[in-house]
């Protein structure tokens, strides 16, 4: 999957829930790639750099990355 | 059913919480008050002879024939003006009666063509029947004297006849146009002798007239004045099966009525609850396309998409693909597998895809055309009220007092909700639209908005936001409501946020274009009902909002469904008649669709794939083992096929090369493909680069069941063998067995007993069910035996209404210099989706290509002219159509249709799309449009390979 494209729906995803709270957004973010992300998109987002993944994006891909509860 | 009329009461039904008893002819009979007498007779088994009754109409009192005997009353009365009273007693038959009824229809018959043997109305013409009834055995005036017999028959129309040598000036036609339909096209013109009915303007017939088609009068004229040419040339239908349209998400009823296996005619079914009678142009008459030439009625495959088609068995083809998806799994694994489920086919087709691709493929790379409509209308509604569909019937809009359309167009989209729309907007509701073109509800025949807000494309956001604020800011919330029912501390966020001043109408007006107070008001109006409304006697008027894709296709699709849901639960607007949150459906079964599961992310009734519990019952059902992950949706599919990782998709009844945006990119996606299985009535424009062809069905040759957009669950019926020879779902089941699994549905009704089975919403729903009581709205289940028409009466699904913020976030689509212009897409009354079935229609004489309607400003800064040839550019791709110079659209925006492949407007819309589902911005492309004089490369490169892709290997003669 082309990083660049993925990294582009993570940052609209997050800048749509970020009027929320940015704590909430990041919890958001983090749950919308869970919940409707397919497992090669998941894994190519945590593969990629992050670096032109915006703050909000960035902080729910890395706790994408962590083992869920 | 044999062929006869659907029972006709002469007057409409009246409610009332009275009954009035009377006798009549010696029955008694009870009936609500305000009841005619002519319906009080007719529902205690009597028959007045009349003509111009009928119980679509209000009652006229015009033909004189209806006459009755009232005891105590003076002379005789029209029965169908009269209302019954408590105790009344009524003669319909006497002596004086028949004689004055005879020299009525005598007077008629003195004008009318005696050439009842040879009539295409013959033994289905009201006036032989009442000519029967009154028992006519003379005309003592003789016919020589001046007559309309003459009069040319006007065939302009490609589907009825208007011959006025035999009209009766009864006015049904003028009337149900008026009434049922709206439009208002149709007139008497003269007086007295020379009263006739004219269409339009003088000088125009029927065609050339705003008559729309919608066969209204055509099924309220009482004679063969007002006629399908099918009847005329076919003759008088033998039987009718009672089924549903296919075309749009108001799931019509229909009688189809046959002779033998060949349809004659489709009638709107009165008792059908989502249309009560009434059609449209497409349901009613654009059937044609069943049995088209180009209808491809044998499996085909090909090696390469190079290569022409090659004609096979079933067997052959069948195996042939399970081979093919069988290797590719094994080599690639499960999730390089998917499938895209049809919005056209039945609930138990789609139901019988998705586990195909979930328990077959081993994926859950299942999409549906939903994805690219109303995918955020699901994603929205479920975060904010917890079920991911509309909260009313469609009989609920006569209750409504305002009523909010936002990006729809339902007079083109949606012609029979319109209908009963326009009815209530005459009747004094009030009317908001929010649209950035003028479309024909802001003002036509007796109708016209209290406010058009016409928006800049792609600030719905604003708008919406703006409205909430005035809603906040001025004290019209209903807090009552909001503490009742929705999460208080979450409306008071949401409160916050709209109420800062960052989010007037005065500082958003240079965003949305939208002035300011026009703004205001219609936020005042929405909430409160309009300065008027105090006056009036209750104390809330029910706001209903109706939207459209013109909401969803947006790369805040499901923020300003949100949006809209946080308006409606804020004024108080959810849970009863009236009111509600309405997404007009696009498909007659893109609501089922979606309820069957053909989302990638969830199982059927909209339940997560994550959720072991749910896919538990299903492993236990199907006996296999369910993947946990969400699978791809159709544009990541596409994307993941370029990627290599992807390689097979089996699409039923889609034709994403057309419909979908970036046909350069879909052309893309679908050429890396290994194996693309198009299962479809017609070698579509995704054809050309598919490998296996299997023929698809048409609604008329199967049985099933649609659900329409107010969850309406109706049966399609089989009114005609398959002719490609299986039924849809039985397609699938062929290639699932194939593949090796062990399915034996023998009928339809047993799939919707797997669904009742596994989908809790559905639990109270079968064929049978369905046969006895007509529709079921889901739904069904313990809590609600009969089903729903209102949802969240007592509360929201998911407990307490969440207001959820939502901000403008302005999409990436920029105009600049090079495409300063935004090109917005929509559709047309005549035209239906990509057109496969409407362009194999005569409904081509209303539309027989895509225009781009451009405003004269912008006309006359580019030289160009009425109906020249323009090009239209954008960063992604460029095609050539004619324009259309109109101030419907405001200076700046421009729009299209996207039915015809010709023109192919998806080749210049983007990818950019709504942030939570992907469902395409198809409404906002920055373009530019200049002169051009022909069509451009992609056009003839396109028009070469789709010839070249289509053909089929003649087999060599022996």
């Amino acid at each position: 999957m082309d990083p660049a494209r993925l990294t582009y729906m993570a940052n609209q995803i997050a800048r749509n829930l970020a009027p929320q709270g940015e704590a909430a957004a990041v919890d958001l973010t983090c749950q919308h790639l869970r919940d409707f992300w397919d497992p090669r998109m998941k894994a190519a987002i945590l593969a990629g750099d992050r670096l032109g993944l915006d703050p909000i994006a960035r902080a729910a891909v890395e706790r994408l990355a962590l083992p869920t509860s | 059913m044999g062929y006869e009329r659907q029972a006709d009461f002469g007057t409409p039904e009246v409610r009332s919480d009275t009954a009035v008893t009377l006798r009549i002819d010696g029955r008694e009979a009870t009936v609500p008050a305000g009841t005619s007498v002519m319906r009080a007779a007719a529902e205690c088994g009597g028959s007045i002879p009349s003509l111009c009754a009928t119980d679509s109409l209000e009652a006229f009192g015009s033909c004189r024939m209806c006459l009755v005997e009232i005891e105590g009353a003076r002379g005789l009365p029209a029965s169908c003006t009269t209302p019954v009273a408590q105790g009344m007693v009524v003669h319909t038959q006497s002596e004086r009666l028949a004689r004055v009824r005879r020299g009525v229809m005598e007077l008629y018959i003195s004008d009318h063509p005696l050439d009842c043997l040879t009539c295409s109305a013959n033994n289905d013409c009201e006036l032989q029947d009442t000519a029967a009834e009154v028992g006519l055995r003379d005309v003592r005036y003789g016919y020589a004297g001046a007559n309309h017999l003459g009069a040319p028959t006007d065939g302009s129309n490609p589907y009825f006849d208007f011959d006025p040598s035999k009209c009766i000036v009864c006015s049904r036609c003028v009337r149900a146009c008026d009434e049922v339909q709206g439009t208002l096209a149709l007139t008497i013109d003269g007086r007295g002798f020379a009263s006739v009915v004219s269409a339009g303007q003088a000088g125009d017939d029927f065609l050339s007239s705003e008559c729309v088609s919608c066969g209204a009068c055509v099924a309220a004229c009482p004679t063969a004045t007002l006629q399908e040419k099918a009847v005329k040339d076919i003759g008088k239908p033998e039987r009718a099966v009672v089924t549903t349209c296919a075309y749009c998400g108001v799931g019509c009823t229909f009688r189809a009525e046959l002779r033998g296996e060949q349809l004659v005619r489709m009638v709107p079914w009165k008792d059908g609850k989502a249309n009560r009678g009434h059609s449209c142009v497409k349901g009613r008459f654009a059937w044609g396309y069943a049995n088209h030439q180009d209808r491809i009625l044998k499996p085909m495959i090909r090696e390469s998409i190079e290569q022409p088609w090659r004609e096979v068995s079933w067997e052959e083809a069948l195996t042939y693909t399970a081979g093919k998806l069988n290797g590719i799994k094994a080599r690639h694994g499960a999730r390089a597998l998917g499938g895209i489920t049809s919005s056209r086919c039945t609930n138990e087709e789609v139901w019988l895809v998705q586990k195909l691709v979930r328990s077959g493929f081993g994926s859950n790379n299942v999409d549906t055309c939903a994805r690219v409509c109303h995918s955020p209308t699901g994603y929205g509604l479920s975060k904010t009220y917890g079920t991911s569909a509309g909260t009313q019937d469609f009989d609920s809009v006569m209750d409504a007092d305002v009523v909010l359309v936002i990006g729809a167009n339902p007079t083109d989209g949606h012609p029979v909700f319109a209908s009963r729309l326009k009815r209530r907007l005459r009747q004094g509701a009030k009317l908001i639209v929010i649209d950035p073109r003028r479309i024909d509800l802001v003002r036509s025949p007796h109708i016209e908005a209290a406010h058009h807000l016409a928006l800049q494309p792609g600030t719905n956001v604003a708008v919406l936001t703006a409205m909430a604020h005035v809603i906040v800011t001025e004290g019209l919330a209903d807090e009552a409501f909001i503490r009742e029912r929705c999460d208080w501390d979450e409306y008071q966020d949401w409160a916050r946020f709209v109420a800062d001043e960052r989010h007037s109408p005065e500082r958003l007006e240079a965003v949305t274009r939208v002035p300011a107070q026009t703004l205001r008001e219609a936020a005042r109006l929405y909430a409160t009902g309009g300065p008027d409304w105090a006056s009036a006697q209750r104390n809330k008027p029910n706001a209903a909002i109706y939207y459209g894709l013109g909401v969803t296709e947006h790369s805040q699709g499901s923020s300003t469904v949100m949006a809209i849901a946080n308006l409606a639960m804020a004024t108080g607007n959810i849970g009863r008649a009236g009111v509600g949150v309405n997404p007009l459906r696009g498909q007659n079964n893109v609501q089922g669709s979606c309820d069957m599961g053909s989302f990638p992310h969830e199982l059927p009734g909209y339940r997560h794939i994550s959720n072991g519990d749910v896919r538990a019952s299903f492993e236990a059902d199907w006996g296999v083992a369910l993947d946990p992950e969400p699978g791809l949706r159709i544009n990541t599919m596409l994307d993941a096929a370029i990627d290599g990782s992807f390689r097979a998709i089996y699409i039923q009844g889609e034709d994403i090369l057309q419909s979908d945006p970036n046909t350069h990119h879909v052309a893309a996606g679908l050429k890396a493909m290994e194996l693309v299985i198009v299962h479809d009535l017609f070698l579509n424009e995704t054809a050309n680069y598919a490998h296996v062809f299997l023929p698809g069905s048409t609604f008329l040759e199967k049985t099933g069941t649609f659900t329409n957009a107010e969850r309406r669950v109706q049966m399609v019926r089989k009114v005609m063998e398959p002719a490609n020879g299986l039924e849809d779902w039985q397609v699938t089941q062929e290639l699932a067995r194939a593949m090796g699994l062990g399915w034996d549905y023998t009928d339809s009704g047993q799939i919707m007993d797997e669904i009742a089975r596994l989908t809790p919403s559905f639990a109270g729903v079968s064929h049978a069910r369905l046969d006895a009581e007509g529709s079921l709205q889901w739904p069904v289940n313990d809590a609600h035996p009969d089903g729903s028409p209102i949802m969240h009466v007592d509360g929201f699904v998911r407990g307490k209404g969440k207001f959820i913020v939502t901000d403008y976030v302005p999409t990436d689509e920029k105009t600049g210099p090079r495409f300063p212009l935004l090109l917005t897409t929509g559709r047309i009354l005549s035209q239906y989706n990509v057109g496969a079935q409407t362009r194999r229609t005569a409904n081509t004489v209303w539309h027989a290509e895509d225009l781009l309607e451009i405003h004269p400003l912008d006309a006359e800064n580019r030289g160009i002219k009425e109906g020249a040839w323009v090009r239209l550019a954008s960063r992604t791709g460029e095609t050539t159509l004619r324009a259309t110079v109109t101030d419907r659209v405001a200076p700046g925006v421009v729009y299209t249709t996207f039915h015809h492949p010709a023109t192919q407007a998806n080749v210049v819309t983007t990818e950019f799309s709504d942030w939570a589902t992907n469902c395409p911005e198809y409404k906002v492309t920055a373009v530019q449009v200049l002169p051009s004089n022909g069509p451009t490369d992609w056009q003839e490169s396109y028009a070469s390979w789709s010839e070249k892709s289509r053909r089929i290997a003649v087999e060599p003669a022996e």
